[in-house]
């Protein structure tokens, strides 16, 4: 018997949550911030479903009411992509070490 | 038009540089490539999405518009932002991460045929389960984040909202999502899933309306948990593998954020999340009681005196300083107390300020270096040994009475052993209590010295005199 693709993708999803509870308890306290604005902005790979969403079926017409809302989604998820990106770059940057002249 | 074998395989390696995105951030110096893992993966999981479409006509060029549009405006964002504003930040991106996915589900809704999952009115079972709830989740983060945001931002008040029979009416909108789920599934009604959507909504708004502002960092981290188990939720819809392994890390990053934060404040998750902390009565009558001890209250010239006899000095920042500035100004007090050759360290607690990390990144931001800095369990023991400790914008993070007084609503919290040094220096504006509505016994211990002002003030201050 053939087990069903679901179980699959079910098995890849629990996996990945025991990764995330080890990775994330490896994050220094003090990157704390930085990491939820990267985990904003990787969740924004959502926009892999809003660019399937706004590119379906346009066979006659680029907008109906279905791909409308994919075509925002789009918008709302790059603001996220390019702000969580961006954002937690400038962050990242600032965290510096003692100099060691002193 | 490459296969869908080998996008799919694309899409692995996306979620795999996901994960090393997450893993960079164990040290900041491993942190910066990190998130060039994590861009290199958003590129390639466009790229392949694209790919796999195959179709480059004019339906394209909007995309990449789209696209543009955002970006530019989130990039015009995250250069703009002060730091101080983070939270406030994050809470707007959870807002639309949860509004994306509701719109995903929405457009999936509509038009199944292009998902590959059935037509309309006739949609798989299994998959309309996971965008019903991958849209549930994603409103109730919508709403819920647009909450957390207004009050972080200070156009609503930070105090709990709370009435009569709320957790009552949260039940039974919590049941009834359900329930309409269930219906869905066996009518494939429209109005049902518009339904769906518009409680959900509702439920967001209500869930976070009654928890206060110091609660935040739960709520943040909270809200940060639901938008990835959103995102799986759309994941399992389109059976995209990036997705499902972003979003189980998304979600189990924010429930480990969510249960640090409790931990930091010694409360269930389940007692911030009922909400009402700090609205009690009791904590009025507190205050009364003990307005009439005194305290010793100084200005910056006897601060100034007492941290140039000093041979170390630890800071203990807290969100005031946040609301105040005032991290720019405390570091130039600091490099002036160096160049006397006073050692200072900073001690943070994990619930200081209103997100996760907060502290540390203000203080990163006015050249701090981090390994000057030092979490609760790092550094607690070092103020018995310090001669001044310089409080900054903290209150119930120092207040002793959470050690020794089992009737106080934060006793068996960590805080930090301030009273502990030889002298404290309490930077405030007022006698007033903190956020959990108690008053803080540290004001009126012989060894501390009240400095009456704004943080950035006083600190700018002492600055002059030392």
């Amino acid at each position: 018997m053939e087990i069903d693709p679901l179980i699959f993708r079910l098995s890849i999803f629990i996996l990945s949550i025991f990764i995330g509870y080890y990775v994330v308890w490896s994050v220094t306290p003090s990157l704390h911030t930085p990491l939820m604005s990267v985990t904003n902005a990787i969740s924004s790979v959502i926009i892999v479903g809003a660019i399937i969403a706004a590119l379906a079926g346009n066979s006659e017409s680029i907008f109906n009411t279905s791909s409308i809302f994919g075509f925002l989604a789009i918008a709302l998820a790059a603001i996220n992509i390019f702000g969580g990106f961006l954002v937690t770059q400038r962050m990242l940057a600032m965290y510096k070490k003692k100099k060691k002249s002193k | 038009m490459i296969s869908a074998n080998l996008s799919a395989i694309f899409y692995l390696i996306s979620g795999v540089l996901f994960i090393l995105a997450l893993r960079g951030l164990s040290s900041p110096e491993t942190s910066r490539q990190g998130n060039l893992f994590g861009i290199l993966g958003m590129i390639i999981a466009v790229t392949v999405t694209f790919l796999s479409i195959g179709n480059f006509s004019s339906g394209f060029v909007f995309v990449v518009i789209f696209i543009l549009v955002g970006g530019s405006v989130g990039a015009f964002i995250a250069y703009r932002i002060p730091m101080t504003a983070m939270p406030e930040l994050v809470a707007g991106f959870h807002s639309l991460v949860g509004l994306a996915a509701v719109f995903v589900a929405i457009s999936a809704f509509l038009n199944p045929v292009s998902f590959n999952l059935g037509t309309p009115g006739n949609i798989k079972l299994g998959s309309l389960i996971e965008m019903s709830i991958g849209a549930a989740v994603g409103a109730i983060t919508f709403s819920g984040s647009i909450i957390a945001f207004l009050k972080l931002q200070g156009i609503m008040s930070g105090s709990p909202i709370v009435f009569k029979g709320q957790h009552a009416l949260n039940a039974v909108i919590l049941i009834s999502i359900v329930v309409i789920i269930y219906l869905l599934c066996s009518t494939q009604s429209n109005n049902l899933f518009w339904m769906l959507i518009a409680i959900s909504f509702l439920i967001g708004f209500l869930l976070i309306i009654p928890i206060g502002g110091a609660d935040m960092p739960v709520v943040i981290s909270m809200l940060n948990s639901y938008s990835g188990w959103a995102a799986a939720g759309i994941g399992f819809t389109l059976e995209n593998t990036a997705l499902i392994i972003t979003g189980a890390l998304v979600g189990s990053s924010g429930a480990i954020l969510s249960y640090i934060m409790c931990k930091g404040m010694n409360r269930s998750f389940f007692n911030v999340i009922l909400g009402g902390f700090g609205a009690t009565d009791d904590s009025s009558n507190n205050q009364n009681n003990n307005e009439q001890r005194p305290v010793k209250s100084g200005n910056a010239d006897d601060a100034a005196f007492l941290m140039k006899n000093a041979s170390s000095v630890i800071i203990v920042p807290g969100y005031g300083m946040a609301v105040a500035q005032a991290q720019h100004a405390l570091r130039e007090m600091v490099d002036t107390l160096k160049k006397n050759d006073i050692k200072v360290s900073y001690a943070i607690h994990p619930v200081a300020g209103r997100m996760p990390g907060h502290m540390n990144v203000l203080l990163a931001e006015a050249n701090v270096p981090y390994d000057e800095v030092f979490e609760l369990e790092e550094i607690n023991n070092d103020f018995a040994n310090a001669d001044v400790a310089f409080v900054i914008g903290a209150n119930d993070v120092t207040n002793p009475v959470a050690k020794t007084d089992p009737q106080s609503p934060i006793y068996g919290m960590p805080v930090l052993d301030v009273e502990k040094c030889k002298s404290v220096l309490f930077v405030k504006r007022s006698l007033s209590p903190g956020y959990a509505g108690i008053d803080n016994d540290l004001f009126y211990k012989e060894n501390t010295l009240m400095l009456f002002a704004d943080a950035k003030k006083m600190t700018e201050d002492i600055t002059k005199n030392l």
